[in-house]
């Protein structure tokens, strides 16, 4: 199988599994064994381009022009090498995982959720994949529609007012901000292809390209930027795995993604430096970071909590690309990685919980690590790896991100990587400690109290995943060498 | 033979079937008739296109008599280009037609109704394809005269009142019209515009040009329904019949829309009208007020299809500021509008019509949770609105796309931002209707709302999902609709069409 054909594949496997998953909507056993084999074959498929692209392949394909000079293209370089692979690994997992979660929690409408579902996959590896801005334009707006059935899932008054918010701000930006910076990137250099080293120097000012800067990340809604970030905690009426694979993984990372791909290619991280165009970018990201973690201090809703610990831990990447310097960029391309992992784990227990406890807030939490010590265990790896200690994965992208802070000079995004990881002990460490320390609190046990069944662990398709993420978290510690090797060819090899 | 009639037969075969429709009387042969019309229509304009691709502009002499002398049929590439959407459309509605018609118009005004609706296809179609001016309100008012009648068999009462009110603005716009070709004419000699636009530089210092010039652009922006001269076209649009609403919206006011492009660039020329009355700064607020306003009030309609006619003046605003801006870009996304928003506006409108049908209503309210109902229409209703909303990969992206590049290359970074923002309107508007056809409990009352209904019959599905797609692959491959419209742009322009370079 050749490189491009792989491509083609990897597009092709989600778009052919969508309809088979309907056609056995009525049978829910083959239904999620045609989900789980095509999160297979996806994954196959996207593994065969690895090696590929290590080796410093750029395979493309190219199918057709929409626009004179415009195409949609595909291109796999290391960064989109990188989200393909996790987003297309998780997948399989968090297939495991909804096949629990749904069925555990009676849910309705299950077929169109994973039809849903394998669409959002298929965009989140045509943005991964996308040879030019406008073929990740196409895929990142397909994410957005693609997920909005998932977000209003429950079809409850509450759900819709979140699909509002989310639709509302994530098309907004993207047709408002986005679009209009892409057009004028067009209209500027007359290509949108994403060419190391940047399309733009030499073609703008340091005034207009701050400002384009500046409407890119703030059209990429997806990034989550403050003041744009409230379709994230909205989007937590979702179902678990949705919360999980797609607003902990393949939506938002499609966001910072994104905003990866603009500073590296179509900006160019040394144009960047030298016009200081992202400069007031990285005061937004840093303060994106603080300022969502001190909110997250104070949600007692679990899955709000983890929510806005992810606008949080986004910025982070964020910062590393408006760093503007070879270790920023490699921090914030390995944290799209390294954040996955740990995210999706505390997303996968949250659900866990509320599946196995019917519990959704923090404040019940107490002694539950007793009855649930594999998934409150899980908990507790994902809580470093987003403190960022080791042995855990969230380590190493800081690093790099504190290396790149250094090297560029700026104290301001030291101070702020140093300061959130006090906040992010600080919202996440009680949650463990109440887990396992504190006695359960007899009050918050109605069923208990009226003699009825206490519950263990999830179920079985649950704890399953929830471990294999967590192990997955812990063992990117030991071996970085992929994402660390991929966000190195990134920026053309060195540091 | 036949090929060297074509430009004569495009007219001629609606305008004689239409008296047969008559003849025929029974509604089902009728609408057979009607329906080979507009499919040999369709066909004859694809032969047009094909014809003027390949050997350049068809200049058919009616009757034999020399122009400027005799009427000339003079097709180049933008007429072919609106012949062919003019043609498309009628040929996609009738199929429709059928099963519409006979739910909404009583069976023995039937054969009226295809009579009328022939005549009006003769009329658009007359008026495009015509190099004379005169000739162009003779047909307008064939066209004219036909859709108040069309207009007129609503059912819903205040479908009279609509049409009155559209009679009385739709005939002050001809009779505009009228004087200034009357002025033009007294002026120059002639009407034919080939000669008309090589003889007003000489005349075009005086008043009575000017005058002329000012009689013509109200005239037709009146029939344009360029803001604020739209007042009749929401009430128009929403009592109208189903069919009569969706081929109306496709095709009328691209058609004048047709028009004022020729007035603007062929007839007195973009030196006289842009350099010496600089018309940009009349026209482009208005389309720039249009866009926004419209949109605006779209958002707080009850009824969707008056809604949606509300959006059609808002998009007309889109073509109006493309062509306003006077450069090839420009003009090339005003052109490629006129065919996206004739696939867009078609599909949503054939998409109400299945809902009309079974509803007896387009009324918000009366479509809550329709989408359990009517899930297919349904769906045609959203796929069409992402293309009206102007999402990636459809025919609305497309027309958003070029026309925001015409104003950056203008230098007019406010305006790109204004439109982008005037497309979110289209999101909350057909997102209104989304959240209630797919969240919204119908309403309890039995026996009425979306309770008891099903799918619209596959008659009238197939049609609406061929121009929904439509939408799509034209979003996808634009190198037929671009490509004409940036090469008619261009001779509109004598310039480089768009793409030649970056």
């Amino acid at each position: 199988m050749s490189p491009e054909t792989a491509i083609l594949l990897a597009l092709a496997i989600p778009l052919v599994g969508a309809p088979f998953i309907v056609v056995f909507g009525r049978v829910p056993n083959r239904r999620e064994a045609v989900t789980l084999v095509t999160a297979a074959l996806l994954f196959l498929a996207v593994a065969r381009l690895i090696p590929v692209v290590m080796a410093g392949g750029r395979p493309t394909v190219t199918l057709f022009e929409i626009l004179p000079g415009l195409p949609i293209a595909f291109e796999v370089e290391p960064l989109g090498m990188v989200f393909a692979a996790v987003a297309s690994f998780l997948w399989i997992v968090t297939s495991v995982y909804s096949i629990g979660y749904m069925r555990g929690h009676h849910e309705k409408n299950q077929t169109r959720f994973y039809v849903c579902f394998a669409i959002a996959l298929w965009a989140a590896i045509g943005a991964a994949f996308a040879g030019n801005m406008l073929t990740l334009f196409l895929f990142y707006e397909v994410l957005t529609i693609c997920t909005y059935p998932l977000v209003t899932h429950s079809g409850t008054r509450e759900a819709v007012a979140a699909g509002r918010t989310y639709l509302g701000i994530l098309l907004s930006t993207s047709i408002g901000l986005q679009l209009l910076a892409l057009i004028g990137t067009w209209t500027l250099t007359g290509t949108l292809d994403f060419a190391p080293g940047g399309i733009l120097e030499g073609k703008v000012g340091p005034g207009l390209a701050a400002l384009l800067y500046a409407l890119y990340l703030f059209g990429i809604g997806k990034a989550a930027l403050m003041p744009l970030h409230r379709w994230l905690p909205a989007a937590m009426v979702a179902p678990a795995p949705v919360s999980a694979l797609l607003h902990a993984v393949a939506v938002v990372k499609a966001g910072v993604f994104t905003v990866m791909k603009v500073t590296v290619y179509i900006f160019g991280i040394d144009f960047l430096a030298e016009a200081g165009a992202s400069q007031i970018m990285m005061y937004v990201a840093g303060a994106t970071i603080l300022i969502a973690s001190l909110v997250a201090l104070r949600q007692d809703n679990l899955k709000r909590r983890l929510a806005y610990s992810t606008v949080s831990q986004l910025s982070y990447i964020v910062l590393g690309a408006t760093l503007a310097n070879g270790l920023g960029a490699i921090g914030g391309a390995m944290h799209i990685a390294m954040h996955a992992f740990g995210k999706i784990t505390l997303f996968f227990c949250a659900g866990a919980i509320d599946v196995a406890a019917h519990k959704t807030q923090v404040s019940q939490l107490n002694g539950i690590g007793r009855r649930m010590p594999i998934t409150m265990c899980a908990f507790a790896i994902g809580s470093l790896s987003m403190i960022g200690v080791p042995p855990t994965a969230g380590f190493l992208s800081k690093w790099y991100m504190l290396l790149g802070s250094f090297e560029a000079e700026q104290m301001f995004a030291v101070v702020v990587i140093v300061a959130s990881t006090l906040l992010n002990a600080a919202y996440f460490l009680p949650i463990v400690y109440a887990a396992f320390c504190r006695p359960p609190d007899p009050a918050a046990e109605p069923a208990a109290a009226e003699g009825g069944e206490k519950h263990g662990e999830a179920p079985l398709p649950i704890v399953l995943a929830v471990s294999v993420t967590a192990l997955g978290t812990v063992l990117l510690f030991f071996l970085p060498q992929l994402p660390l090797e991929l966000a190195r060819d990134m920026i053309g090899g060195a540091p | 033979m036949i090929a060297a009639h074509l430009p004569a037969l495009q007219v001629v075969l609606p305008l004689l079937a239409a008296p047969l429709c008559v003849l025929l009387r029974r509604p089902v042969a009728a609408w057979a008739l009607a329906l080979a019309v507009s499919w040999a229509a369709l066909a004859i304009a694809v032969a047009l296109l094909v014809q003027v691709l390949d050997s350049g502009v068809v200049s058919y002499h009616l009757g034999g008599w020399p122009p400027p002398w005799g009427i000339e049929y003079r097709i180049d590439l933008v007429n072919a280009f609106v012949l062919l959407i003019v043609a498309a459309i009628g040929a996609v509605v009738l199929p429709f037609a059928r099963a519409s018609v006979a739910a909404e118009i009583p069976a023995e005004r039937a054969y009226l109704f295809y009579a009328l609706y022939l005549l009006c296809l003769c009329g658009l179609l007359g008026i495009t394809i015509t190099g004379d001016a005169f000739n162009v309100f003779v047909f307008l008012e064939i066209s004219s005269l036909s859709s108040y009648v069309l207009i007129s068999l609503g059912r819903d009462r205040r479908a009279l009142t609509a049409a009155f009110q559209y009679l009385i603005m739709g005939t002050i716009g001809a009779t505009f019209y009228l004087i200034g070709i009357g002025l033009l004419y007294a002026m120059t000699g002639t009407l034919n515009m080939a000669d008309l636009a090589e003889r007003i530089p000489a005349v075009s210092d005086t008043r009575t040009v000017h005058a002329a010039f000012a009689f013509i652009l109200v005239g037709i922006g009146l029939k344009a329904a360029v803001f604020p001269l739209h007042l009749w076209l929401p009430n128009a649009y929403c009592y109208a019949p189903s069919v009569v609403t969706a081929f109306l919206a496709a095709t009328a006011t691209k058609v004048s829309v047709y028009v004022l492009l020729r007035i603007l660039f062929t007839l007195f020329g973009a030196d006289f009208a842009f350099a010496d009355l600089e018309i940009v700064t009349l026209l482009l607020p208005l389309a720039v007020f249009g866009m926004l306003m419209a949109s605006t009030v779209a958002i707080f309609q009850t009824n969707v299809k008056r809604l949606l006619a509300y959006s059609s003046v808002a998009q007309i605003g889109y073509m109006v500021l493309g062509i306003s801006l006077a450069t090839t870009t420009g003009t090339t996304a005003g052109i490629v509008h006129l065919f996206n928003h004739a696939m867009i506006k078609g599909a949503l409108f054939l998409a109400l019509g299945c809902v009309f049908l079974r509803l007896d209503s387009v009324e918000l309210d009366d479509m809550a949770g329709l989408a359990k109902r009517m899930p297919w229409t349904m769906a045609a209703f959203v796929a069409a609105g992402f293309s009206l909303i102007g999402l990636p990969s459809t025919t609305g992206f497309i027309s958003k796309f070029v026309l925001v590049q015409a104003v950056i290359e203008d230098g007019r970074w406010y305006l790109a931002l204004i439109i982008l923002l005037s497309s979110l309107l289209a999101l909350i508007y057909v997102w209104r209707v989304v959240e209630v056809a797919y969240f919204r409990e119908p309403a309890a009352k039995a026996g009425t709302g979306a309770t008891e209904v099903s799918e619209a019959p596959l008659a009238m599905l197939l049609p609406t999902w061929l121009l929904v797609l439509a939408n799509y692959y034209f979003g996808l491959d634009t190198s037929v609709t671009l490509g004409v419209a940036g090469r008619a742009a261009a001779s509109l322009l004598g310039a480089a069409p768009l793409g030649a370079a970056p």
